[in-house]
Parts: structure tokens; sequence; C-alpha cells
């Protein structure tokens, strides 16, 4: 018989074992964010306000141009492949102009970001605006922060059924109203808004509504932080452009911690005790359920609601505001080290002090010449030139002009006279709203003459033909030159565009081919 | 799979492989993500049930939507063909100077005619109608039967010198070399070159008139400006079907070269040939 001390032990473990066995999903933690009031707050009011005005309002703003364009202030014509901003008009080929404003968009972002951090998150993103605007509704039927996690925690009762319903059927009422805005820039917002109720519209017009009421509902009711936290790109491409310099939304712990809810308890057993009264007001009102005081996070959109909340906090213990605060990387660890006496310490916040209780001199506070840096002037600098390049180009382009394609096969062709002729595709552009009558001369290439085909205009040297508003016009042009005035092979001649009455004018440099032997 | 390994600063487990050091943590999947991955799932099972999917044998299943790539192509195809149908009845019912003259109808019979060409007529007119040496180019102002639209119709129908078509073009040009003497087909031959403005043997010229006259003006005319009615060419311009110079025209007239366009009418149909001659016509060359 053997002991069973003696029975060889082997170890093996289960793939499933209870000890390293993982949920095959994480469930979402909800997030209850409560109300913050302050002077943030009231910003992103604003913020929202003005976003949200520009961005329902835009489509019926009219803008006169005229009886043969659109009078629609902001339209993206697709069918006539024509974009309108107010004065501006651009045709497919200048859309040049759009990447030039994105690519503004793109250095403005890198300036932005690289002084206030993540501003562009925390106040103007459409999913931030449209989730704040979604938590309105929420508060307002199911209450703030407590009541809503008693609501969600409890029974389905018949309240929290009319309460969830209402809910959902209200967000999805501004999900269909969001959706239903986006099409109005793309057609005459005030007959399209008729057709899309007597069911005459486009069919692409209710499917575009269909789907952005989806995804607005869905990422602004239903998946809220997820999309910042998992979906955005942003969050780790901006996480990139911080440097020391750039403000973020910072929890001063040289001078919060050590925190302490029993602060009196803890001063009389001689302990020093930090301004953090631990009372999670920070924690509470965030919208993506993050605690700031654990430092820099890639979750936070740097909102600055935790801010309100704790300056709401300070100022009913009368202490200083800013506990939160903007700070940049730099303010921060000097003040970090002075608490820490040089980090040899952990943080002692009697050390920023003085004994009268006062932040002592030594303390570094934020001040905006600090953001300003080399890199902070080379952003603007580069964005304000594309600007001003952008607007030169804007300004001095051209509302005529002439594109010409040379037939390739047959290069020419020799007629009965022996004289060589050319065949061209001409395209006249009258880029402005109204009738053109354009003339087109020919310019060098000796002794030649042109014949635009189909139409009755004299074999010459010019002619004068009319031009639709806003439309390009195409024309088969034959050139036809002397056997006996052929210099080369191949001549250059202009093709001249002109409008007599505003003396816009244009060119093109085109080839004239014949043959080795026509000379 | 899991494994027992914990990571010591997060305290979450690992996947149990090792990278020169570097482990990976195994975190769960988001639920969203979960979710939108059997989603997918169920929407292929779905799609392979709605759209033809499983191979089977022969052939595979049919889905029971019933929809098929070649049907979409036909119907396709029969759409485009709904939406020409009154522009090709306008063509059928009309004359060729009719449809030119009206513009909707010549620029679809243009395109038409353009799309037709490239299939029949590019083998020996070339792609861009420049035709070649023996092949007459499409584009310039000279045409032998005539380059009116119902001219061009008429030749396109029935061809040129194609036996089998009783309607066809038809022209010989004899074969001269049996006829007159080598020293006469040199004179004439520079006297024909001459009219175009190639200056050869002057003693040549007045003897080659001669000839010209009596063997050569019932069908090219007095002034050598040809007869379209006959298929003859004008003589005095800078175009050479089969060549200019005087050892050129000297071989023509000694045993002449007779191109052949075969008939298109019964061919293409009439519609076609419509379209085919609006096309020519607009190259730049019609009359």
């Amino acid at each position: 018989m053997l002991d069973n001390t003696q029975i060889e032990r082997i170890e093996p473990t289960p793939v499933n074992s209870a000890k390293v066995r993982q949920p095959m999903y994480a469930a979402r933690k909800k997030i209850f964010p409560k109300r913050a009031s302050g002077s943030f707050r009231q910003f992103k009011w604003l913020v929202m306000a003005v976003t949200l005005g520009i961005y329902y309002l835009t489509p019926w703003l009219r803008w006169d141009r005229g009886s043969f364009s659109p009078n629609q202030a902001v339209l993206l014509d697709v069918a006539n492949r024509r974009f309108y901003f107010f004065f501006i008009e651009i045709w497919p080929q200048e859309f040049y102009y759009v990447a030039g404003l994105l690519v503004m968009a793109g250095v403005g972002l890198f300036l932005i970001t690289s002084t206030v951090g993540r501003a562009w998150c925390g106040y103007t993103c459409p999913q931030t605006v449209w989730v704040d605007l979604f938590l309105v509704v929420e508060r307002a039927i199911e209450g703030d922060r407590n009541a809503r996690i008693k609501l969600d925690a409890g029974l389905w009762t018949p309240r929290k059924l009319v309460l969830r319903v209402s809910k959902h059927a209200i967000w999805l009422i501004i999900g269909a109203l969001t959706g239903g805005a986006w099409i109005f820039y793309f057609g005459d917002a005030p007959s399209l808004l008729g057709e899309l109720f007597t069911g005459t519209a486009a069919p692409v017009a209710y499917i575009t509504v269909a789907v952005l009421t989806a995804t607005t509902y869905t990422f602004g009711g239903l998946m809220r932080e997820q999309v910042c936290t998992y979906m955005c790109p942003w969050p780790r491409i901006q996480a990139a452009m911080l440097d020391e310099s750039s403000l973020t939304v910072t929890y001063n712990d040289w001078r919060g911690e050590p925190r302490s809810r029993h602060a009196k308890k803890v001063q009389a057993a001689g302990q020093s005790v930090g301004d953090c009264v631990d009372c999670n007001a920070c924690v509470a009102v965030c919208p993506m359920g993050i605690d700031i005081r654990d430092g820099q996070q890639l979750e936070c959109i740097t909102c600055a609601l935790c801010i309100d909340a704790c300056d709401g906090v300070m100022d009913k213990l009368g202490r200083e505001r800013g506990l939160i605060s903007y700070a940049t990387l730099s303010d921060y660890d000097a003040n970090m080290m002075l608490a820490t006496a040089g980090g040899s310490s952990s943080v002692n916040p009697s050390l920023v002090r003085t004994d009268d209780g006062l932040f002592s001199d030594r303390v570094a506070h934020f001040h905006i010449r600090k953001i300003f840096r080399p890199r902070t002037y080379v952003y603007i600098a580069m964005w304000s030139l594309i600007g001003l390049g952008l607007l030169y180009s804007l300004l001095t382009r051209d509302r005529l002009e002439i594109n010409v394609l040379h037939d390739r096969n047959p290069q020419f062709v020799t007629l009965s006279d022996g004289s060589i002729r050319n065949g061209y595709t001409v395209k006249l552009l009258n880029m402005i709203p109204e009738p053109r009558t354009i003339v087109v001369t020919m310019q060098g290439l000796e002794g030649a003459d042109m014949v635009v085909v189909g139409d009755d205009i004299p074999a010459g040297r010019s002619f004068a033909i009319p031009v639709e508003p806003d439309r390009l016009k195409m024309l088969r042009v034959f050139v036809r030159q002397p056997a006996d005035q052929i210099r080369a092979p191949a001549q250059t001649f202009k093709f001249r565009v002109e409008d007599r009455a505003s003396f816009e004018s244009n060119e093109y440099t085109a080839t004239f081919n014949a043959p080795e032997t026509a000379r | 799979m899991s494994s027992d390994h914990i990571d010591e600063v997060s305290g979450i487990s690992t996947t149990g492989h090792e990278w020169d050091g570097i482990r990976e943590l195994n975190n769960p999947l988001p639920r969203w993500w979960v979710i939108t991955f059997y989603m997918t799932i169920v929407w292929a099972i779905g799609y392979t049930i709605a759209y033809p999917a499983w191979p089977l044998l022969h052939s595979a299943t049919k889905g029971v939507l019933g929809y098929s790539s070649r049907n979409e192509v036909k119907n396709e195809l029969s759409a485009a063909e709904a939406a020409k149908g009154k522009y090709v009845a306008a063509i059928e019912s009309k004359s060729v100077s009719e449809i030119a003259a009206d513009d909707t109808l010549r620029e679809f019979a243009v395109a038409a005619g353009a799309a037709a060409f490239k299939v029949n007529c590019v083998q020996c007119h070339g792609s861009g109608a420049q035709g070649s040496k023996g092949f007459p180019n499409l584009n310039d102002d000279d045409w032998l039967w005539g380059g009116e639209v119902d001219q061009i119709q008429q030749t396109i129908a029935h061809g040129i010198r194609f036996a089998s078509d009783p309607a066809t073009r038809l022209s010989e040009m004899p074969a001269f070399g049996d006829i007159i003497t080598a020293d006469q087909i040199k004179q004439v031959s520079t006297y024909v070159a001459s009219l175009s403005g190639t200056v050869g043997d002057q003693s040549l010229v007045a003897p080659g008139a001669k000839v010209f006259a009596e063997n050569c003006v019932a069908c090219h005319g007095d002034n050598a400006k040809g007869n379209k009615e006959l298929g003859a060419p004008d003589l005095t311009d800078a175009i050479w079907l089969y060549g200019s110079g005087e050892a050129a025209i000297a071989a023509q007239v000694t045993a002449p070269k007779q191109g052949v366009m075969p008939a298109w009418g019964a061919r293409l149909g009439e519609t076609k040939v419509k379209e085919l001659a609006v096309y020519i016509h607009s190259l730049g060359g019609g009359e």
C-alpha cells in the first residue's frame, strides 16, 4: 500500500478551468452621466446650439443666382454635378478646392489638438453633440443619474415601459430629423420636403433618411461612448499630436492627493491631506464613464464636464477652483516635482502651499503664451498659406474655358485639292449662370480656316456661337490648311475663346498634323 | 484557448504565446462586436438560401429569390433595346437624308453607325476610316461613287463589283496593256500625272493628251474629272487610290486593280446600313 504522499502528482490545467475561464464577450458597463453645471457646460450648450443650428438651417438659406441656377445657398447638385456655396459655384474639375479645404481642416485639427488638446472631440464632434442631445432627452424623461440607475435596475413596470418607449421614440424622431436634414443639402429643400411627405421623392432620398436615422439612433442613443473608444481612429491619431505644452484636462494630484473623505480626522492624526474629498462627482458626470484621477486616458474626450463638477465642489468647500483643470504636462510635471520634493516622496500637498494656506509662488500656473511654441506658428503659417492660396486661386479662376481634343485617328486627312484637314473636338465651358455668346478665333497656322460640323457657320478663322448658361458646349471643328502653306509635319496654333461682353478670354494651344510629303 | 498565465501588471490572463518576451493579453471582445459577428453568420446563411450559392455536381443551388446574373444582363440588354426602340423605329421609317437633317436622330445614328463600323468595316477601311492603298479613305472629300448620304447608303447596301448582288455598283476599267502600246501608256501616264501638278517629261504630255482623248474620256470625261455614275475617279485631284505618280498610274492603266466591296444590306439590315451611311457622311468628307 502506498501512502497518499507517494502518489505521483501531475498538474494539468483543464482548458476551461474555472480559474482561467473568461467570458466570450464583455458586456458594456452602463454609464449614467449626471447633469453637470458650470462654465464649460454653458459653453457646450452654446456650441451645441450653433452646430445643430448650422446643420439644420443651412439648406433653407436662399441665395439669388439669377433665373438659370438654383437659389439654394448651399447645394450639392449631384445630378448636374455642380456644388453651390453662397457666391461660389464649383464644377467637378474644380473639386480640388474641396480637397484644399480638407487639407486646411487637417492642419486646423493639428493646430487645435497641439494647443488645446482634443477640443474637437469634446465640443464639436457630431458624435459628442448628438450624444449630448440624446442625453438631454434621456434626463428629461427618466431623470438624472440616480433616478436612471434605479429605473434601469428596477423591474419592468408599466411606468418603466412608458418612459423607455417615449425615450426611444424621441430618439428615433431626432434620428429621422437628422437624416431628413441631410438630404436637403442635395436637392431644393422646400420642394424636397413636399416630395418627402407626398411619397414622390426619389427612392435614394428615403433610403438615405432611413440609413441616417438608424445610424444616428444607434450611435447617439445606443452606442455612445463606445463609438469613441472602439470605432473612432481619431483618438489614436490625436494622441500622437499632444506634447508637453498641449492643454489637456488634468487632475492635479499635486494638490489633490492624498485624497480623503475624512480630512479632519486624518489631519487630526497629524497626516497631510489633499484637496480631493473623493466625492466622485467627476466620475459621475463623465459621459465616457472614466475617472480622470487615473490620469490621461484614451477614452477622455476632454469635454471638461469633470472640471465643472469639481469646481462646484471646491466652491462649496471654499477651496480654490482647478483641482481638475486644463493644464499642460510641463506645468503639471513642475508642480508634481514641487509636491513630491523632487520625486523623493509621495505627494505632500503642504509643499505647494505657504503657511497661510495659499499656493506657493513656485506653483506653475497656465498662461496662454505657453501654448504658443514653434509648432503652433508652423501650423498657423501652413493653415493660412493654404487658405490664402485657395482664396487667391478662387478669386482669379477662369469662368470661361476651352478644352480641345485633337483627332488621333486619322491624324490628318488629305483632301482632293491637296490641302490637309485636321479634326478637333472643342469644348467650350461657360461657367457662369448667364447665357453668353462666345467668339472662337484661330491664331497662327497661316492660310488655314475652320468649319464647325453640323452648323451653318461659313468657313473662316473666327466664329461666334451661343453657349447656354452654366453649361459645356461640344463642337466638332475641322481645320484645313492649303498644301502650299504647310510649314512642318506638326505646327502649333491657338484656339482663343473670348466673351466680348465681359472681356474674359482663354486660350488653348493645339497641334496641326500634316504628312511629311505635303510640303 | 486559455492558458493559466496571468499578466502581473493587469491581472488579465494572456493568450499563452510569447514573442521575444512579449505576451498578448486575452481581453474579452466587446459584446457589440460579438453580436455583429454572429449577425454576419446569420446573414450569410440567409444569403445562401436567397441567392445561388451552394455548388452541386452540375450546377448550383438556385436560391429562393430566383436571381441569376445572366437574367440580369438579359434584362439590362432588353431595357437598353427598349430605350433605343423609338430611335430605331424612326430610323427605319425615314430616309437617310431625313435622318441626317434631324439633330437627335443624326446623333443617335452616328453613335450606332460608329459601333457598327468598328465591327464590320475597320478590317479594310481602318479604325479611323482612313483607308490605305486600294481601300478608300472615307474622311476625305473624294468619292468614286458619290458622297451624298443616300449614295453612300447605296454603296454600303449593295457593294462594289460584288457579283452576287444584282444592284451592285459595277464598273470595270479595261486593261489597256492589251489595247494600246507601251509607249502610249507611258505618254498617257505622264499626261495624267501632269493634271495634278506632277511635271514629268514635257515632250510626252501632248501625245499623252491625244491618247487620253482617244481612249479615256468616255469614262473619265473630257476634263479628266471622272464620273461618279460610272465610279470613274477624278484624275486631277490629290487623292490616288492605287498610288500617285507616273509609275503607279502606268501600272493601273496596263492592268487595273479592281477593288471589291461586299454588299452589306442583306447582312446588316436596312437600319444598320442607314446608320453606317449617316456615320460615314459625318466623318467630314460627305457632300
